[in-house]
């Protein structure tokens, strides 16, 4: 009853903005690269895709009705959200029970355990990939013919990174155009570049996200690439080198789609400045020095998991207060 | 407290794992099958029972002040000695608990209850504060190691279920550690402890 | 006990006495048993990658500042072949040992792995039998094989998503079979030949040479 007549603190401003409306423009921001999955993959993207949100929202439904014994949150789409993301981030031909352990590892573990939508220190989507790729590593890192012939050829062997990190291609000649248009093997999620582009377009134009988070992740990477292309002596390297890496691997979905998860993002532009910068830097780490080609899905955990000192020490100045000496 | 109370106190009330959450170090690190688990808390069981008996005999014969490093000196005597027995008698578990062996020094159980039972207490109560403690320790890491090896490598004391290939490989690395610690903390507290 | 510095001398100096008498003592009791149990395990671990023999002599070498064993079996005064301890700092996790076993023709009998800290479940599979590694490698004359992943444009086998551990396998078996053609004498015969890759390529010769260094 008491809570019927609480009443907030001002600014009492309202936003046409729900968790639901969110939540739903999101989705449709990842239609586009859906669709070009489809085309590439044929229809296993669809049993992908549907496996996930079903066993998504089933283990958000279940913990919330019989351990919270709480209200039914699934309307809100965010179990939905994160069953996309996670599918997004699978090969195509993933065995369905690999999907469900994911599924319970995203909502179970990372999600539920800390309280639900909100309280989820961690991006859910990306815990259970991260979980999965180290719990089953040759599943998660062996992809999938496509199933128009024409396209064949780009897929023979791994992705671009894996090839690149192996020393089995060099830089130069990787058929970047083929990248931007998504005729690279990996998750079926992550390639399309230019689809995932257009997704973040839609996202800007409605107000779901600011461009700090993704230009701060895909610039400092450019940059990062660039130093390293000239540090071994320049040339074409100097641009084929960042847009590589802009264009390879979870370089796109991480920047526009993961990182920029309201609940484990910073909320102040600085912030979310010097996060997007720290995901960037800490990818291009991993990928030019570390032990797996990819480390978009490192670097955001990573991340996150300073969020909140970020959120501590970077506060907007506050109306009025004058600083005295 | 009567006798049985100072066991049971050590395995439910004051769990070492579970409630005080010491010794993260070998419990993180060596759980990575049942058998590892167990032969850990065992070796440090004896260890515990031992330096625990010693350290309440000698309890009234160390100055106040160097009462830290007397105890560090017994502790580490026992361990050595342990150490020499497992190398000489058991080779093959010593090879797999590795470096954890020496660790169990700078464990801070031993200390922990050295420090707060057996220095105040008589040796027959430190004995069974050794065993009660022990045991729980013991009982905790090989319910950490059977949980991470069923669901790591579908093995349950190195008897194969036949299930290894769909099995999380994760949990026999450090990251599943965490996890199974974790959420076998949340069950004791809630079932076990009350 | 009152804190005075003498007090505290004397029963620190008491108690590090006492504590060091008993491991002492406890060391004097294990000590032959700890050696034993080593012997024991070197010689299982040598007789697991060779054929019967009698005895063994061992000799050391330092190949790329590490230290390989050559353990010289013999079968009354016939050498019945190689085991050279082998390893490398490059595996996954750090380091890996290895017993490498070569007939007395340079054929790789068997290898066996001793210590490594590998990821479980992908890197770990170098210890079990039969493995991709193991496989690609047993049987096979050592001069005529170059140890190089099938990635690294070698013709080896590699272990699925294990590629680092895989090659720091072969890294550790190559250097044995360096150690193996100094301790076998092959590599003073395959005259003005040096190093082991040089003689792999020079198969024939190294082949002849072999056969050579056996006769005498």
């Amino acid at each position: 009853m008491a809570n019927k007549f609480f009443v907030a603190a001002s600014p009492h401003i309202h936003s046409p903005q729900s968790t639901q409306s969110l939540m739903r423009d999101v989705l449709i921001a990842l239609v586009p690269a859906f669709s070009l999955s489809l085309l590439i993959y044929g229809l296993d993207v669809l049993r992908v895709t549907a496996i996930a949100v079903v066993s998504c929202v089933l283990v958000e439904y279940l913990i919330q009705r019989f351990l919270f014994k709480g209200a039914n949150t699934v309307k809100n789409l965010s179990a939905v959200l994160t069953g996309v993301l996670l599918a997004f981030n699978l090969p195509s031909d993933i065995p369905w029970w690999i999907i469900v352990i994911g599924a319970v590892v995203a909502i179970g573990v990372a999600k539920m355990t800390f309280g639900g939508l909100g309280r989820n220190p961690f991006n859910p989507a990306l815990v259970g990939r991260v979980f999965l790729l180290i719990a089953y590593p040759v599943q998660m890192t062996s992809f999938p013919k496509p199933i128009s012939p024409e396209y064949v050829d780009a897929f023979a062997g791994a992705t671009p990174l894996a090839a690149v990190k192996a020393q089995a291609v060099e830089v130069g000649d990787v058929n970047l155009l083929a990248m931007l248009q998504g005729v690279m093997p990996g998750s079926f999620g992550e390639i399309g570049a230019l689809a995932l582009l257009c997704g973040g377009l839609y996202m800007l134009w409605r107000r779901v996200i600011t461009w700090h988070i993704p230009v701060a992740v895909l610039g400092s990477m450019a940059v990062f690439a660039f130093i390293v292309a000239l540090t071994q002596g320049g040339g074409a390297l100097m641009y084929e080198l960042p847009a590589f890496h802009l264009l390879a691997g979870g370089a796109m979905l991480g920047a526009i789609f993961m990182a920029t998860d309201y609940v484990t993002s910073p909320m102040t532009a600085k912030g979310m400045l010097i996060y997007g910068v720290g995901i960037g830097v800490i990818t291009m780490i991993i990928r030019q020095w570390g032990a797996y080609p990819e480390g978009m899905s490192f670097a955001i955990l990573l991340m996150n998991s300073v969020t909140p000192l970020i959120n501590k020490y970077v506060k907007p100045k506050r109306f009025g207060i004058m600083t005295t000496k | 407290m009567n006798k049985l109370q100072i066991i049971t106190g050590g395995i439910i009330k004051n769990n070492p794992t579970f409630v005080l959450v010491l010794g993260m170090c070998p419990t993180l690190g060596t759980t990575t099958s049942a058998i590892n688990g167990m032969g850990m808390g065992v070796a440090t069981m004896a260890v515990l029972i031992m330096s625990n008996l010693v350290i309440s005999l000698i309890k009234n014969l160390i100055p106040d002040k160097v009462r830290i490093p007397a105890f560090i000196v017994v502790i580490a005597s026992f361990v050595t000695i342990i150490q020499m027995l497992m190398q000489a008698y058991v080779p093959s578990l010593y090879a797999s608990l590795g470096v954890f062996i020496p660790l169990i020094v700078v464990n801070c159980i031993i200390l922990g209850r050295a420090e707060a039972f057996a220095s105040k207490n008589g040796a027959i109560d430190s004995m069974l504060d050794g065993v009660g403690i022990g045991l729980g320790f013991t009982l905790a890491l090989t319910a950490i190691g059977s949980v991470r090896e069923i669901l790591g490598s579908g093995a349950i004391f190195g008897y194969s279920l036949g299930i290894a290939d769909y099995m999380p490989l994760v949990f026999v690395l450090a990251p599943g550690a965490f996890f199974v610690l974790g959420y076998l903390m949340v069950l004791f507290n809630k079932f076990v402890k009350k | 006990m009152k804190s005075t510095l003498f007090n505290m001398v004397a029963v620190l100096f008491s108690i590090t006495l006492i504590a060091s008498a008993g491991v002492g003592a406890v060391n004097m009791i294990t000590a032959d048993a700890i050696a034993e149990t080593k012997a024991a395990a070197t010689k299982q671990a040598v007789a697991n990658v060779l054929p019967e023999f009698d005895t063994n002599e061992q000799s050391e070498q330092t190949i790329d500042d590490m230290p390989i064993v050559v353990y010289t079996a013999k079968k009354g005064d016939k050498t019945v072949g190689y085991a050279v301890e082998s390893m490398t700092k490059n595996g996954f996790g750090g380091v890996i040992r290895m017993m490498v076993g070569f007939t007395t023709d340079g054929k790789i009998n068997n290898v066996n792995v001793l210590e490594q800290a590998e990821t479980p479940g992908l890197g770990t599979k170098m210890c079990d039998e039969g493995n991709a590694l193991l496989s690609s490698i047993q049987g096979k004359n050592s001069w005529e094989v170059e140890f190089k992943v099938k990635k690294d444009g070698g013709e080896l086998d590699a272990l699925t998503a294990a590629t680092i551990s895989s090659r720091a396998y072969y890294e550790a078996v190559a250097r044995a079979y360096q150690a193996f053609l100094v301790a076998s004498g092959a590599k003073d015969k395959a005259d003005g030949v040096s190093g082991a890759t040089a003689a792999k390529s020079a198969s024939k010769e190294g082949n002849t040479a072999q056969e050579g260094g056996k006769n005498e």
